[in-house]
């Protein structure tokens, strides 16, 4: 797996060269198709839904509109944000549904091409697996692609 | 405009619309005569109206619109070029459709117009023949003035001249349709005076101008507009409504008059606003009740029965999407009444009724909902054979039955699986319906309830909440979070200090019930439903009273914030997954709080809280499908022993000081409510003798048609979910077996052994053979005692 990047089924359908708005998350550098995003929010206060699955952080109001906040620590099977630390908030457009990704910081947009483009990286536990399409080896940093369709498909 | 109806006078306004357009497309086509396009569209007009007006038996319209329909289809092929001659004939037409259309908007029929020139024109036009050497154009002349212009008009048919011609022609097209127009009334009123006036060039718009005010009555009072703008419309008021609660919220803090007072008008300036765009999506109910007296006589003839509907409120009005919701549940409920309901006529005689059937549908506003009833004074409903029913088919137990009210007992109706139709007719019958209507009605978030005299009629009421996008709703908090509860669901709030709720609220094993005014009240604790630590810690209990799918239940919730109204927004699908929220909304500070559905709480907290005979309703489904599991209470009654007992014969629970346990001949009885109570005690019952006498009784009372007794008990410990099964058969006096619950061997107890012991009559059918003291009707003051309103 690890190796042609041919070999895996999401390169197919990549463009040569594409745009990923990136963010940190529990020290790793992680990035959505910048087409999906729609915004940043930063100290966004979040109603948590009781009984709600554990990737449900709660609900935010964008501008009138209610939002489903998903904690991608939780979703990725990363350990919980230290407290204290404030999560900035994603906005990202699926299906004309707006559905909200709590990271710990956002970082710039980069351009990727699909050259560096590999399949996850076998060491890649089973939870995160399911939701990283690949990395993309960076100068001295691999950013892992985030597959937004299953990141918030709770 | 009376005696117009619904169809005729959507006919009329969408005809005027399409003629303004007509002469629009007319004119543009002289320039460009070519255009597909347009041709298309007015031949598209031309002809839905020669379609309608053929349904709607209007002759001459259709005459002339089928002549006009000829023409432009031919134009349409390319068989015929488009000559400004043609032109003046189509204008013409296009008038003449008017003048018929004013006719009937005025006095509902085609009147005196003459279509006859009209169609004389469009014909020779057709035929390509010149107009002025047939006398059918020369009798036009007559009629129509400036034909000859048109005529003159068509001679060249050169570009250029064309170009001119509207201006010429459009008068010709103007003032003929006027002239032959005979229809008494304000039609025509001051179109002669146009072309009089300025016979030279009138334009378009002077002439249009000159006749609205007379003939757009229909027209001219309505706009069509796009449901998507009124819903955007009606997000932006929901917008505005949370601003000004939090622009209220934040003034009433503050003590500057102005602002108070600009934030006062923005209050009501904004409620009417809402009001106002809401009233956009009204409709009156009248939309679907049209349809129903067609569905009444057919369904009558059908089942041979005479029945007469009769509406009342008919202008009610809701909102479109509701409307539509309610349709289909409310045609069903017309369609029982007549199968079901009413009586055919040789019946209605016999019972001193008269032989036609009336069936009656209702509907007003009440409280921020609408509240619609389809009444018929039929038969009605036995609540007996509605039990006897349910029973049979394995919905309830005798005994469940026995204890409920005729009221409660009607609604079992409502249950899926559940017909009382004798014979399975064409109409209804096939034991689906009723639930399907409920849950129709509750996914709008609505209710129904049925009512029935027996001999005199049926009446089921639903209640409708006005509009889905705004509702009053109550705020509560929980566990530091903030919750609605629609108001629809909320029947009345009670609090209680810690001292009152130490004594009022009583807990049964896991379950506690508090008594309102009599009746127990099962509680429902959110914070535990949630799953949350509550933040309450004073004692103090808040309880709000909601009602769901004719069961009560008290939520007992940390402190109550306000009543509003709040935007109802979707949420995400993972959120309704969870079944507890039925949405969210946005308070006035900004905060999200979600909406509590209240009927999903009742179905999910009160399967394992409840300590009333609710819970034998609840079981009615329950028992139906899944394995037969019974609830039990474990109680205590001495010498380590345990017994269980089938929570629904468990009336109430309570404790007795034991002074005031009398004794009457041999029988111990204790005064209770205006009643006397024979009590069994069940460790001398079972030969269990456990410790001495005890100051206080923990009490089990058990009620059966007005009828009760009070098992005593040591101690109540809990409520289990019991197989029924026995597993050893104990041949003991009073015990119907044995079983282990929890670890613990658990006797059954033999309830109806136990309430003999009590009451000897009990269950005798005539109360007056039982020993005096013991038995007859426990009420001193004649009033039906308290326990089988339970």
């Amino acid at each position: 797996m690890s190796t042609a990047l041919s070999s895996h089924p999401a390169a197919h359908a990549m463009p040569a060269t594409s745009q990923l708005a990136t963010f940190w998350l529990d020290g790793a550098l992680y990035g959505v198709e910048v087409e999906h995003v729609q915004e940043v929010l930063r100290s966004q206060s979040i109603t948590r839904v009781p009984l709600a699955p554990p990737a449900v952080a709660g609900l935010i109001n964008l501008r009138g509109q209610v939002v489903t906040a998903i904690e991608l620590r939780e979703r990725l099977g990363r350990p919980a944000r230290p407290a204290g630390t404030e999560a900035v908030v994603i906005v990202v457009r699926l299906h004309g549904e707006a559905v909200s990704l709590l990271v710990d910081s956002i970082a710039d947009v980069v351009d990727v091409h699909v050259r560096d483009f590999e399949a996850p990286p076998d060491t890649l536990d089973g939870s995160a697996r399911e939701l990283i399409r690949g990395a993309y080896k960076l100068d001295g940093q691999l950013l892992l692609a985030l597959d937004v369709n299953r990141a918030v498909g709770t | 405009m009376e005696g117009l109806d619904d169809i005729v006078e959507e006919f009329l306004v969408e005809s005027h619309e399409n003629l303004d357009q007509l002469d629009q497309d007319l004119v543009a086509l002289e320039q460009d005569p070519r255009s597909r396009d347009r041709l298309s569209s007015i031949f598209r007009t031309i002809h839905t109206i020669k379609g309608t007006s053929g349904f709607l038996a209007f002759n001459r319209l259709e005459e002339v619109a089928h002549v006009g329909e000829n023409m432009l289809s031919r134009l349409r092929d390319g068989a015929l070029e488009l000559t400004p001659h043609r032109t003046s004939a189509l204008l013409e037409m296009v008038d003449c459709v008017r003048a018929l259309l004013a006719s009937i908007e005025a006095n509902g029929g085609e009147g005196g117009v003459d279509v006859a020139p009209a169609v004389a024109v469009l014909s020779a036009a057709l035929e390509d023949v010149p107009a002025p050497v047939t006398p059918e154009p020369a009798a036009a002349r007559t009629t129509f003035l400036p034909t000859a212009d048109a005529l003159v008009a068509e001679l060249p048919v050169l570009p250029a001249p064309v170009l001119d011609v509207p201006a010429v022609a459009l008068p010709a097209a103007a003032a003929p349709a006027e002239v032959p127009v005979e229809v008494p009334g304000e039609v025509p009123m001051e179109t002669p005076a146009a072309p009089a006036a300025e016979p030279a060039l009138p334009e378009v718009d002077a002439e249009g101008k000159g006749q609205q005010p007379g003939r757009r009555a229909v027209a001219d009072s309505t706009i069509r507009v796009d449901v998507n703008l009124l819903d955007a419309l009606m997000l932006l008021v929901g917008e505005l409504v949370l601003t000004r609660n939090q622009i209220v919220q934040y003034v009433g803090r503050q003590t500057d008059q102005d602002l108070v007072r600009a934030s006062q008008r923005l209050n009501l300036i904004a409620s009417e606003l809402q009001e106002g765009v809401m009233k956009t999506r009204m409709q009156p109910i009248d939309h679907i009740w049209s349809k129903l007296p067609r569905v009444v006589r057919d369904l009558g003839l059908q089942c041979g029965k005479n029945v007469r509907l009769e509406m009342e409120g008919r202008e009610t009005e809701l909102d479109k999407t509701l409307l539509e919701a309610v349709k289909d549940p409310l045609t069903h409920l017309v369609r029982n009444s007549v199968d079901h309901g009413v009586e055919a006529s040789p019946a209605r005689v016999a019972a001193g009724k008269p032989a036609e059937g009336v069936l009656t549908l209702r509907a007003r506003h009440e409280s921020g909902q609408v509240v619609v009833e389809v009444a018929d004074d039929g038969a009605g409903i036995d609540p007996a054979k509605v039990g006897a029913k349910a029973v049979e088919r394995g919905l309830l137990t005798a005994d469940a039955l026995s204890r409920m009210s005729p009221t409660d007992i009607l609604q079992l109706i409502f249950l899926p699986g559940f017909s009382t139709a004798a014979a399975v007719t064409n109409v209804s019958g096939r034991g689906v319906g009723m639930d399907v209507v409920k849950t129709n009605i509750e996914s709008i978030g609505g209710t129904i309830e049925v009512e029935s005299v027996p001999g005199r009629g049926t009446c089921t009421r639903l209640r409708i909440p006005l509009t889905l996008a705004i509702v009053p709703a109550l705020t509560i908090e929980c566990a530091g979070d903030r919750y609605a509860i629609p108001q629809i669901s909320l029947q009345e709030l009670v609090a209680l200090d810690a001292e009152k709720a130490a004594a009022a609220v009583e807990e049964v094993g896991g379950a506690s019930v508090y008594r309102l005014r009599g009746e127990l009240l099962p509680l429902v604790r959110l914070a535990d439903v949630l799953g949350l630590p509550s933040d309450r810690h004073d004692g103090h209990v808040v309880i709000a009273v909601l009602r769901s799918e004719g069961r009560r239940f008290g939520l007992v919730v940390d402190r109550v914030i306000n009543t509003e109204e709040i935007v109802v927004k979707a949420v995400g699908g993972q959120m309704k997954a969870i079944g507890l929220y039925s949405g969210a909304t946005v308070l006035g500070d900004g905060a999200v709080a979600l909406i509590l559905d209240v009927q999903a709480l009742a179905r999910r907290a009160l399967r394992p809280e409840t300590a009333e005979r609710q819970e034998s309703r609840k079981n009615v489904t329950a028992a139906a499908a899944s394995t037969e599991r019974q609830r039990m209470l474990l109680a205590a009654i001495g010498g380590g022993r345990r017994v269980a007992i089938p929570l629904d014969t468990v009336t109430r629970l309570e404790q007795v000081r034991s002074e005031t346990v009398e004794r009457v001949g041999s029988r111990e009885v204790v005064q209770y409510r205006g009643a006397i109570l024979p009590i069994v005690r069940l460790d001398r019952h079972l030969g269990a003798f456990g410790g001495g006498e005890r100051e206080v009784l923990e009490v089990i009372v058990y009620a059966d048609h007005g009828r009760s007794v009070a098992i005593v008990v040591e101690e109540i410990l809990d409520i289990v979910d019991g197989e029924a099964n026995v597993h050893s058969d104990i041949d003991d006096l009073g015990l119907l077996g044995s079983t282990v619950i929890g670890d613990r061997v658990t006797e059954l107890l033999d309830v109806r052994a136990a309430i003999l012991a009590a009451d000897p009559a009990f269950y005798s059918p005539s109360a007056g053979t039982a020993p005096a003291g013991l038995s007859p009707a426990f009420a001193f003051d004649g009033a039906p005692s308290p326990f089988s309103k339970v």
